[in-house]
């Protein structure tokens, strides 16, 4: 890769095109911060009337409220300009249309037939920008019977099958991380934008794009919907097993709750493990020869596999396993990844500084270029930070325009 | 939208990202070893048949693409490798770091033959760092991610999600990763090389996780239903009579339609409990006790227990309350939404001769359809039509490199 890497100084591929960001929560800004990372040009709007959740979501520096002390919103809006518009305002039509003209991408999820409200649907735009690509997000889609009914990450991700797949199967359902499907969704968007991109560039047209959680998130389940539809059952979560590996799962380590994972799937890995731990007379017994019969005594092959790990790290566990081929993990916690040489290596944590923040963590994306560096230059805005600078270098309008549009309170 | 010709050379850990290209139009050609993708093994099957042409998780992640067999480790089928790249756009593989070039076929080598062509990695770790030699399986992606820390019972282990995750993740962040090389392309003619790591792909799931180590360095812990939020760990999935709901209380602007609604419905029923009591819009979360929660928590699942999903989403969905049943995969394939929204194509497998139904759209564009063409291929299904129509190789030479397996 260090070869390739000397050319990463290529121009970023989005630089020049410019989005409109119109969307709150996590999937729209997590879309428009990709973008943002190779250079493209984000807005982000908002309004002092009407704070958009993440301004208002703790973590909160000091645990002092403010909508500029807010880390959750920090760590998804990093490198976009920020500006205030109240588009109730009536004169905010025209600033719209500005933006408008503008942009090359509007990203909303006001909702099904919001945007409308605001002058702002693919019609109204299409109108101003003829080749204007609108990305609409959604919880369960524009149109049906359930397209009005709100949602978020957090509940969308039990109405699309995952909490029923998270945790023991003599247990309840329990929560995945977070606001899940919010984390699973905004790849497709980012490919549908691109793929736009691409269409505008050879036929000069734009476009309308939607795109919803609810129909999105199943294709991460598709192997346990095929077992429905061809197969009639449904499946039940399972803990940590897999039908085809074992031993198979999460074992306890030495230190306060501190584990490592094991997979073995074939029989090279169970001969390799056998000779990690010292081959110890049970790993002789033969009905753990094969993986049909370590299956059909996994209780026992666990209590045993844990006999041995809990004398260890998990980090000790890991590193001998690797080092025989065994795949093998530690379960870190959010300490442990912020540690992480690996992470490090690929420099996932950056810092950033902000104005009432200070220093404050941000990732990078799970991938990199050999051409073009990704990266944000700016932090996360304070609200309304960009006011002046978009509305009059990036919009055009004069310093008199600018302020008569604040004086009347447009610009909240 | 998308004209592009791909070579898919990824095991699961990829397979994702040539099925999403696929549905945007590109030409995606699966590459798999003579007798196919060693995932083919992995279940469930059709039918509980364990057959590689009936793996329902190839299935599941293969549709629309092409499929060859080629063993890449000849040199006869590094040539002919060599010829495909010269007229694909993308390669995508998911091989261990340095795999492809001890074969003369990675990036610096191909991009010789073809200085286009934009190569898509794939890897547990990356290609580079003190892990790239890692083994990882998805149990131990998403436990080196960070993700099972904060995932589970406190009483047992951290748990994953049973339905594998994080291959079709980091598929999907392969796929908007490639076209943004692509996009580069297209403004200055050079291909060049993406690196994907899972493991990242898994860590940025711990966004919150991450804002309140940021702000007080605390390391957040699993709590079964519950998930951190401000100053302590609230439900987020709650039991009800048949199953269970995703639902948070929530005060003020967000949540206090949703509490108001089911507040008075419980008091019609004598259920509401001390939650009358509550002012709903001025409700902080961050000031109510512990002990206060449980007791409103106790009450609500109370109320929740005597009521089904169906019961529970209906009146949610008559009062705009934020609440959702926790649909099982069954549920899921009947769900009234999804139907109206024409989201399942009832895809053929003539050689089953049966129909399939499968998630279709995941976009909607007003300018072009995303439509799946095609089940996913048979081992060595389209050998002929590329190799013999497309490369121009005799069957002669065909049925011979059949014989020496190499393809």
């Amino acid at each position: 890769m260090n070869r390739e890497a000397k050319n990463n100084s290529g121009k970023p591929p989005l630089e020049g095109i410019k989005v409109l960001d119109l969307s709150a929560q996590f999937m729209g800004p997590e879309v428009t911060r990709t973008l943002a990372s190779f250079g493209a040009e984000v807005v982000r709007v908002e309004s002092i009337h009407q704070h958009e959740l993440t301004r208002v979501s703790a973590p909160y520096k000091d645990n002092v409220v403010g909508v500029n002390r807010s880390f959750v919103f920090a760590a998804s809006n990093t490198g976009k300009y920020g500006i205030t518009l109240n588009l109730k305002h009536p004169r905010s039509a025209e600033v719209v249309k500005r933006l408008t003209i503008w942009a090359d991408i509007v990203v909303e999820n006001f909702g099904p037939g919001s945007a409308k409200k605001y002058s702002l649907d693919y019609e109204q735009l299409r109108e101003l920008k003829p080749d204007i690509i609108v990305l609409s997000l959604s919880a369960q889609g524009p149109t049906g019977p359930y397209s009005m009914h709100p949602g978020y990450g957090f509940n969308l991700l039990a109405l699309c099958g995952f909490s029923h797949f998270t945790g023991w199967p003599d247990r309840e359902a329990v929560a995945p991380v977070g606001a899940y499907t919010d984390f699973l969704c905004p790849w497709f968007a980012v490919v549908a934008i691109l793929s736009a991109l691409d269409y505008r560039l050879r036929t000069g047209r734009g476009q309308h794009i939607e795109v919803s959680q609810l129909e999105i998130s199943p294709h991460f389940l598709i192997p346990a919907i095929l077992d429905y539809t061809a197969n009639g059952r449904v499946q039940n979560r399972c803990g940590n097993r897999s039908p085809y590996a074992s031993p198979h799962g999460a074992y306890r380590c030495r230190g306060d709750d501190r584990w490592c994972v094991i997979a073995i799937s074939s029989d090279e890995e169970w001969k390799a493990f056998c000779k990690v731990i010292g081959s110890p007379g049970w790993t002789k017994d033969l009905k753990f020869n094969t993986l049909r019969g370590r299956k059909d005594n996994e209780d026992e092959l666990d209590k045993l596999v844990e006999a041995w790990t809990v004398s260890f790290t998990p980090e000790e566990v890991m590193t001998r396993m690797q080092a025989s081929g065994v795949a093998s993990g530690v379960v870190q916690t959010i300490k442990d990844l912020v540690h992480d040489p690996q992470l490090k290596h690929r420099e996932h944590f950056q810092i950033l500084e902000r104005p009432e923040l200070g220093t404050h963590i941000y990732e990078n994306l799970a991938f990199r270029l050999s051409r073009c560096k990704g990266g944000w230059k700016r932090p996360a805005p304070c609200l309304g930070e960009h006011n002046e600078f978009v509305y009059t270098k990036l919009l055009g309008m004069t310093e008199g325009e600018f302020i008569e549009l604040l004086n009347e309170g447009v610009f909240e | 939208m998308l004209h592009y010709r791909v070579l898919d050379m990824t095991d699961e850990k990829g397979w994702m990202c040539g099925k999403i290209l696929s549905e945007l139009g590109a030409d995606v050609i699966k590459v798999e070893r003579p007798g196919g993708d060693q995932a083919r093994n992995i279940g469930p099957f059709y039918h509980d048949i364990p057959d590689p042409e009936k793996s329902l998780y190839w299935f599941a992640y293969n549709t629309n693409k092409r499929g060859i067999t080629l063993n890449i480790q000849t040199r006869r089928g590094q040539e002919i490798f060599k010829q495909l790249v010269t007229d694909a756009d993308f390669v995508i593989e998911s091989f261990p770091s340095g795999y492809l070039n001890d074969l003369g076929l990675g990036y610096s080598q191909l991009s010789e033959i073809n200085p286009k062509i934009i190569m898509t990695s794939i890897t547990p770790f990356g290609q580079t760092g003190p892990y790239k030699d890692y083994k990882g399986y998805d149990l131990v992606v998403v436990a080196m991610g960070g993700f099972m820390y904060v995932c589970g019972d406190e009483d047992r282990p951290p748990v994953r999600i049973s339905v594998e995750q994080a291959y079709p993740i980091a598929g999907a962040e392969a796929a908007a990763a490639s076209l943004i090389a692509n996009y580069y392309r297209i403004l200055t003619g050079e291909g060049q090389w993406v690196d994907v790591s899972i493991q990242e792909c898994i860590a940025r799931e711990l966004f919150m996780e991450l804002c309140f180590w940021d702000a007080f360095k605390e390391v957040s812990v699993r709590a079964g239903p519950r998930r951190r939020r401000m100053a302590t760990y609230q439900r987020d999935i709650w039991p009800c009579k048949d199953g269970h709901l995703g639902f948070r209380m929530l005060g003020g602007r967000l949540g206090a339609e949703t509490l108001r609604g089911l507040v008075d419905w419980m008091d019609t029923e004598n259920m509401a409990g001390s939650l009358k009591e509550i002012d709903f819009e001025s409700l902080d979360l961050s000031k109510v006790t512990r002990v206060e929660m449980e007791e409103w928590e106790n009450t609500l699942c109370q109320f929740f227990l005597k009521h089904t999903k169906d019961e529970l989403y209906k009146r949610a969905v008559e009062k705009n309350m934020l609440l959702c049943p926790g649909y099982i995969p069954k549920e899921l394939v009947e769900y009234e939404q999804l139907k109206e929204r024409n989201f399942w194509i009832d895809l053929q497998y003539p050689e089953l001769g049966i129909t399939i139904r499968q998630p279709e759209g995941f976009l909607r564009s007003s300018e072009v359809q995303c439509r799946i063409q095609r089940r996913a291929p048979l081992i060595a299904e389209h050998n002929e039509e590329i190799y013999g129509q497309e490369l121009g190789i005799s069957k002669q030479e065909l049925a011979l490199l059949k014989k020496e397996g190499i393809i």
